[in-house]
């Protein structure tokens, strides 16, 4: 027996007159994977979400969440699905712990206290839990909102932007927390434009632009496929360098691009031969913005 | 964190009740503006109105006109804030975006359309039952069918609750909700026989009120009170529910679709 996907999106697209918002995509988000959906601003991401959560209806094709259709067997599929939306959106008739309480009972849980002050803690949201929306800072709303998708304790959460606006200790804690998600069985799904965030955190990524997949793979293979290591060199005698294929860079420093650390080898016995004279040196990691950008221009 | 613990079990109705319980709570915070104000308001109405006309009007032959005046006072200000409450509601959420949380859950539409209409009527008789309250010291009110008297309000309430939630729907800012109110609710409100008799008007005014739902919801509602209206009880009742059916239909096919709310 085939365990379901966590998420299926079977050629779903989502168009707004001429505007192809969404434009078949299609993906499998498997059980337990900790998946990144990049792409830049406008590419479908918050669409795409919206048309998980069935606050969208996609002008053709299909999503199941834990097998469960978004349309059909929308009550079983949305049990199954926390969202943290994008906007920082919140009821201002309310207090924290109500909102919770209020939240958990949409969702089928009249009692919900014990679970609500755990979430609570894990975001340093206790201090705040009986203050009124309104007083609360844009990242403690936004720490509310991650709460609010988790009062149902569902299998599959879906962040969009959860880091936007979020000072870096907070966000540390965020990821701590969700790593922990993570750990703990839950499927993530995350939206961001922090690269080396998605890099960190990703098992598996898709890149989404002008509404079409133009990149889905795992993080690893991507970095692989998509971006170079490289080595910059100051030199005693630059022009060496240039003529080995070294490209110039700001401050007199000379890069080149490699694919294994062999390659490195090479080149550095023809400096040497040469007499290029190396005065400093720094090896560059592959890293996902690099992919992102070639992918981007690419596709 | 799942598997580990055992989870409650979830229950659908839980998620209605919820649902209702916050469309309550929301007005009965703010219950000064939501409630204590349209009871002053009508108190005044009732103030000025039975000054200057109760000496001189009298209605179905021996009933002071203020009298007469205090269940349309009533009816009125429980149709409209039926009205405001889901209306306000549902444009507030949409604009402010925290619609998504009512969204998101598993709550099907009709639960969506019976806690949205239900907490209408809860603040229509709240409001209904301080303005009867605030009116009691200043007349002699009989009651003679309670039941007629409940029946209309929570029918009227239903009505316009459910007229709330086409109007917080459709509308997409605060101006065009306004518009509704005051082309629409107000007038039909206003010429529904709230302040008069129909008899006392011409003939032809008396016809075009008889097209009007809301005089049907006033004058079955004024039948309880004194036992005697411009129409027959049976046929306001009649009237006014299959209005209520109709608006319930339409409203339910709306949300159905996702008009508005389900891009
Ligand atoms: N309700 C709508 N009506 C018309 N066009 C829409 C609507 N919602 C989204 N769009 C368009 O669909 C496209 C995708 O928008 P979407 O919000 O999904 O982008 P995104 O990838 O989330 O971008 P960002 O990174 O800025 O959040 C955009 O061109 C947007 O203008
Ligand atoms: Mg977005």
């Amino acid at each position: 027996m085939s365990i379901p996907a966590a998420i299926r999106i079977q050629s779903v697209s989502k168009h707004y007159g001429a505007l192809k918002a969404l434009h078949e995509v299609s993906l499998d988000v498997m059980p337990g994977e900790f998946f990144g959906l990049l792409g830049p601003n406008g590419a479908g991401k918050t669409t795409l979400i919206s048309a998980m959560a069935g606050l969208v209806r996609p002008t053709s094709g299909s999503i199941a969440i834990m097998g469960h259709d978004v349309g059909s067997d929308y009550r079983n599929a949305r049990r199954q699905l926390g969202v943290v939306p994008q906007e920082l959106v919140f009821d201002p008739f309310f207090s924290v712990r109500e909102l919770l309480r209020i939240q958990s009972g949409y969702f089928g849980f009249a009692r919900n206290d014990d679970w609500i002050d755990e979430i609570l803690g894990h975001l340093d949201l206790l201090p705040k839990a009986d203050a009124n929306m309104r007083a609360l800072s844009g990242g403690m709303k936004r720490r509310v909102l991650v709460a609010q998708a988790l009062v149902h304790r569902p299998p599959v959460i879906v962040l969009d932007e959860p880091t936007a606006g979020v000072d870096v200790e907070l966000r540390h804690g965020l990821w701590q927390f969700i790593r922990k998600l993570n750990r703990d069985g839950h499927t993530i799904v995350l939206t961001t434009h922090y690269l080396e965030e998605a890099q960190a955190l990703c098992g598996r990524i898709a890149m989404l632009k002008n509404g079409q997949v133009v990149a889905l793979d795992s993080t690893e293979a991507l970095l692989r496929r998509f971006a170079t290591h490289s080595l910059r060199v100051r030199l005693g005698l630059p022009e060496v360098g240039l003529a080995l294929g070294g490209v110039a860079e700001e401050g007199g420093w000379l890069a080149f691009g490699f694919e294994t650390y062999a390659d490195v080898e090479v080149l550095l016995k023809r400096l040497r031969e040469a007499g290029a004279g190396i005065e400093e040196m720094t090896l560059g990691e592959p890293d996902l913005e690099q992919v992102f950008i070639e992918v981007m221009h690419h596709a | 964190m799942l598997e580990e613990r055992a989870t409650p079990r979830a229950s659908g109705w839980v998620g209605f009740r919820t649902l209702l319980y916050k469309e309550v709570l929301r007005f009965w915070k703010v219950s000064f503006q939501t409630v204590g104000a349209p009871v002053l308001n009508a108190l005044l109405f009732l103030l000025i109105f039975s000054h200057v006309l109760d000496r001189h009007v009298t209605v179905y032959g021996d009933i002071a006109y203020t009298t007469f005046l205090v269940p349309g006072l009533v009816m009125m200000s429980l149709l409209q804030n039926a009205f405001a409450n889901s209306s306000s509601s549902l444009i507030q959420s949409k604009i402010t975006g925290n619609i998504i949380f009512v969204l998101l859950p598993p709550i099907s539409y009709r639960e969506f359309y019976a806690a949205y209409v239900l907490a209408s009527v809860v603040r229509g008789l709240f409001v209904g039952l301080g303005v009867l309250l605030v009116s009691l010291p200043f007349i002699e009110l009989p009651m003679v069918y309670p039941w007629w008297v409940l029946a209309f309000a929570v029918l009227g309430g239903a009505i316009l609750g459910s007229m709330g939630v086409i109007a917080g729907i459709w509308a997409e800012k605060f101006d065009q909700l306004s518009a509704f109110q005051n082309f629409l609710i107000m007038p039909l409100t206003m010429l529904s026989g709230v302040f008069y008799s129909i008899h006392s008007l011409p003939p032809l005014w008396q016809d075009v009120s008889h097209v009007n739902p809301f005089f049907f919801m006033i004058d079955g509602f004024r039948y309880g009170f004194f036992g005697q209206s411009d129409v027959s009880p049976w046929l306001s009742l009649g009237v006014v529910s299959v209005c209520f059916v109709l608006l319930a239909v339409l409203t339910l096919a709306m949300l159905a679709r996702g008009y508005k709310l389900r891009g």
